[in-house]
């Protein structure tokens, strides 16, 4: 339980913020960047998560274990979408397969 | 006087404090979090490798889905978070109607936003584009001239994977109610105090997770491709 | 030692209350370990029956004792409730729930009323995949290989797979508890440099099953959805990759051994110094190992699927990580031949099944490499080569630990003394018949016999001959400790505290202990396996 009291002032400009990037991301989402648009709509929503995290959940006045775990959460789900990823990435590469398996997968 | 009291009442055999016990009680919350993270990742994980393998399936499906509906039920959802973390700062301040005023409102923004769902689940439904034997999707021009490598079949995994993901959430909110439930009705009854209002922090905690989890399901499933 | 005059019997957590609600509803970390000692030993000879279904099977080269569908449900289900049901649980919810309060001085786990839920979890989850079995069965292999456990099978798979999903939650019940109460429940002046290594190995293990277990969870709930809901993400006439599902399976499922094996691992720990009255040789290191293995554990999961068509670079990364990851274990088997040198050995039945570890552990994760080496799993992949190698770290490594440490905790979970001839003739039979059984696998496989099969070409039949001949062996080998475990809770030898004069918070508390452990929370101010300290007042109790 952290004793420290977050002032209802934070709160508001907290919920006030996540309410513009959610309107941002909807805004951006309209224009064509390309690979851009994924890479700025999973910014976006990574700083909306440490808001909620860091000030609604209290994790910044929250003890070091707490960081650690939440960290270590987000550290393993990479590993399974990073590690897996390497596998689907480099299915197309020379030497992988063969051709006609190679029409199969769409790229962007 | 009376918190220490409260406290002494509440203090499990096991902890020599009510320090420890409620550390332990957010160690214990936050490394289920952690549980849920991995949970619900299982399903980000298949959402990215089908997304990178199929991309033009997804992205056509993805505009087929009402965004105006998506982005007022995360408005919503980010009210409730406000109103949750007030109910927890009116827990700590020990002001009891505050407390059970924003439990109520929270409760409320869920309902709205699970309303909002159904209705989003409803007109799926009436465009047969809830998977199984009536699955039809119809590749409209306009998304036809925008993407050129859709496969209906496969936009029939972005739908599974779009009512496996917000129904999971869904079901992560009902358990929320319950909870809530739970706490306006302890609260009511006078059983939390600046001294003892660990059980509103963990909901709370939950209930955070859960719009978290929103946030992400947000611009991954309503805004794949929009722009024109 | 005078028993003329019987003392009146002291107060402890088994008799402290009596009737059956008090061990339904208790929350004594303790009577909740013995709860899942009754289910798991349970379910260990259901799993047990058909390992003898698919042995007497293989006595003969023909398919004749039963048709190739049958066979497919036994060995699916001697997986599903081995893996699942004993060697998951095994270590950590009887051992881990009964010693880790104890070792860190505490009163109880972290949160008592969640361990109970873990059991009932496991209960639940078993009682619908007996069901499962008994409505007739699962023939997926326990892996649930997709598109056939989602599309082709028409058995038992949603209620097995949810069986299994509603037990993941029990294991991350445990592990939660495990790691909390590490972290938070120390007695004073324990620190983490002097937490004996059984609590390294369960924390370690607890984290794997914190952040591994979820991934199958959410991964079986997938199949069970696309069985009954229709929801298609594996479905290959949708364009869903088969290669997903083994991603997401695996990703737990490698780490999974590690729940396995790391317990084990920190049974062996204290074991090997209790029985050299030594150190352990290079503490930190062993300790470091065990978070090495849960960490670069989850790096390595692709090394199932060499041959099922990931990319052939993905492979070469698994391959080499997969090398990796056997470095902290064979420092730990370097450190415990080390911990014997120059020790005063006592070869009690414990040391027994310690030396049987280190032997076929070494074994089977040496032929882990041969595994991981990606030219060589071309030829052995789905042999028997790698049910050896897999049977040799889990019967010959965690099994033996599982033993060894029950045995060595015995007279402190239930204040009695085994039959220790009875113990020592049980570790030979269960070593010899261990070897007998899986030896012949390595070289069966490496000729080429594949797995999963009921019939197999006759110039086989010898080494698989042996193999069952073995296994009849190993069962008695089994048998023999149930019923002289059962028999000493009547008439063995009252246990004193320390009977082996161990080093533990664990040996400074009665035989059994009482409900709350400790009258005083022990104040730390020694390292563990501090036997150079521990004065030789007293005998070490074993009945010859």
């Amino acid at each position: 339980m952290s004793e420290h009291i977050v002032s209802p002032k934070i709160y508001v400009s907290v919920f006030l913020a996540l309410l513009v990037f959610t309107g941002l991301t909807y805004s951006i989402a309209l224009i064509n960047l390309g690979p851009f648009n994924a890479i700025v709509a999973i910014t976006i929503a990574m700083i909306k998560s440490l808001l909620v995290i860091l000030f609604f959940m209290h994790v910044k006045y929250s003890p070091k274990m707490t960081k650690v775990s939440i960290i270590s959460g987000f550290f393993f789900l990479l590993i399974l979408l990073g590690l897996s990823m390497t596998d689907y990435i480099s299915r197309p590469w020379a030497g992988s397969f063969s051709k006609a398996a190679q029409q199969d997968t769409q790229q962007r | 006087m009376s918190d220490s009291q409260t406290a002494v009442h509440v203090l499990k055999h096991h902890f020599r404090d009510m320090e420890q016990q409620n550390e332990t009680a957010s160690f214990g919350m936050w490394l289920f979090l952690v549980t849920e993270i991995m949970f619900f990742g299982g399903l980000f994980c298949a959402y990215l490798i089908y997304r990178v393998l199929y991309f033009d399936s997804f992205a056509a499906a993805s505009s087929t889905i009402d965004v105006k509906w998506g982005a007022i039920n995360t408005a919503v959802l980010i009210c409730s978070s406000l109103t949750m973390a007030m109910a927890v700062h009116s827990a700590a301040l020990g002001k009891r109607k505050a407390l059970v005023g924003f439990l109520v409102l929270t409760i409320i923004l869920g309902g709205v936003f699970l309303g909002i769902k159904g209705k989003e689940y409803y007109d799926k439904f009436e465009e047969n584009h809830v998977p199984g034997s009536n699955y039809h999707f119809i590749v409209e021009p306009e998304l036809a001239h925008k993407f050129h490598a859709i496969d209906p079949a496969k936009t029939e995994i972005f739908f599974s994977l779009y009512f496996i993901m917000t129904g999971l959430h869904a079901t992560h909110m009902v358990v929320g109610f319950g909870l809530l439930l739970w706490l306006i009705i302890a609260s009511m009854k006078g059983k939390f105090s600046p001294g003892y209002y660990s059980p509103v922090e963990m909901v709370g905690l939950y209930w955070h997770f859960v719009d978290i989890v929103w946030i992400w399901l947000f611009p991954l499933l309503y805004l794949i491709s929009r722009h024109h | 030692m005078a028993t003329a005059v019987q003392p009146v019997e002291k107060t402890n957590y088994l008799n402290a209350d009596y009737g059956i609600k008090s061990w339904l509803l208790t929350t004594d970390h303790k009577r909740i370990a013995l709860l899942y000692l009754a289910s798991v030993t349970f379910f260990f000879f259901i799993g047990g029956f058909f390992a003898m279904l698919i042995r007497l099977e293989l006595l003969t080269p023909a398919g004749d004792l039963m048709q190739a569908d049958t066979y497919n449900k036994v060995f699916t289900m001697h997986g599903v409730i081995m893996v699942f049901f004993f060697l998951i649980p095994s270590i950590p919810a009887v051992l881990g729930n009964f010693l880790v309060p104890i070792m860190v001085g505490a009163k109880d786990l972290a949160f008592p009323k969640i361990n109970l839920a873990s059991w009932y979890l496991y209960m639940i989850g078993g009682g619908l995949t007996l069901y499962g079995l008994i409505n007739g069965g699962l023939d997926t292999g326990w892996t649930f290989y997709t598109p056939f456990s989602t599309t082709y099978s028409n058995t038992n798979v949603s209620i097995v797979a949810i069986g299994v999903f509603i037990n993941g939650f029990s294991s991350i019940f445990t592990g939660l508890n495990f790691i909390v109460t590490i972290h938070r429940m120390r007695a004073p002046g324990l620190t983490w440099s002097r937490l004996p290594l059984f609590l390294w190995a369960h924390y370690a293990t607890a984290v794997i099953m914190v952040l591994g277990t979820p991934v199958i969870a959410i991964t079986l709930l997938l199949v069970a959805a696309e069985r009954l809901l229709h929801l298609g993400i594996f479905d290959a006439k949708l364009g869903g990759d088969p290669l997903l599902f083994q991603h997401l399976f695996w990703f737990y499922s490698h780490p999974a051994v590690y729940i396995m094996i790391l317990p084990a691992m920190g049974v062996i720990s204290e074991l090997v110094t209790c029985f050299s009255r030594k150190r352990v040789f290079g503490y930190n290191f062993v300790a470091l190992a065990s978070i090495g293995i849960a960490v670069i554990g989850f790096l390595v999961w692709a090394h199932h699927m060499f041959v099922a068509g990931i990319s052939v670079y993905a492979a070469m990364v698994f391959s080499f990580l997969s090398y990796l990851v056997a470095i902290p274990s064979a420092i730990k088997v370097f450190n415990w031949t080390a911990t014997l040198y120059k020790g005063s050995i006592r070869f009690d039945t414990p040391m027994l099944y310690v030396f049987g570890f280190i032997g076929l552990f070494t074994i089977g994760g040496m032929t882990g490499l041969f595994l991981a080496a990606l030219g060589l799993d071309v030829h052995v992949t789905d042999t028997y080569f790698v049910v050896a190698h897999f049977h040799y770290i889990m019967v010959g490594g965690a099994i033996m630990g599982y033993l060894g440490g029950l045995h060595f905790w015995w007279p402190k979970i239930t204040g009695r003394m085994y039959p220790e001839s009875w113990a020592k003739l049980s570790a030979l039979l269960v070593f010899v018949g261990f070897n007998l059984t899986f030896f012949p696998q390595f070289v069966v496989g490496f000729l080429g016999m594949p797995r999963r099969y009921h019939a197999y070409p006759p110039e086989y039949q010898i080494l698989n001959i042996l193999s069952t001949a073995g296994a009849s062996v190993l069962a008695i080998g089994y048998i023999f400790p149930m019923i002289y475990f059962a028999w000493s809770l009547r008439y063995g030898k009252k246990a004193p505290a320390n009977p082996w004069n161990a080093a533990g918070l664990e040996w400074t508390i009665p035989s059994p202990p009482s409900t709350f452990n400790f009258d005083e929370t022990p104040v730390v101010t020694w390292e563990a396996y501090n036997y150079d300290e521990i004065e030789e007042t007293q005998e070490a109790e074993v009945v010859g």
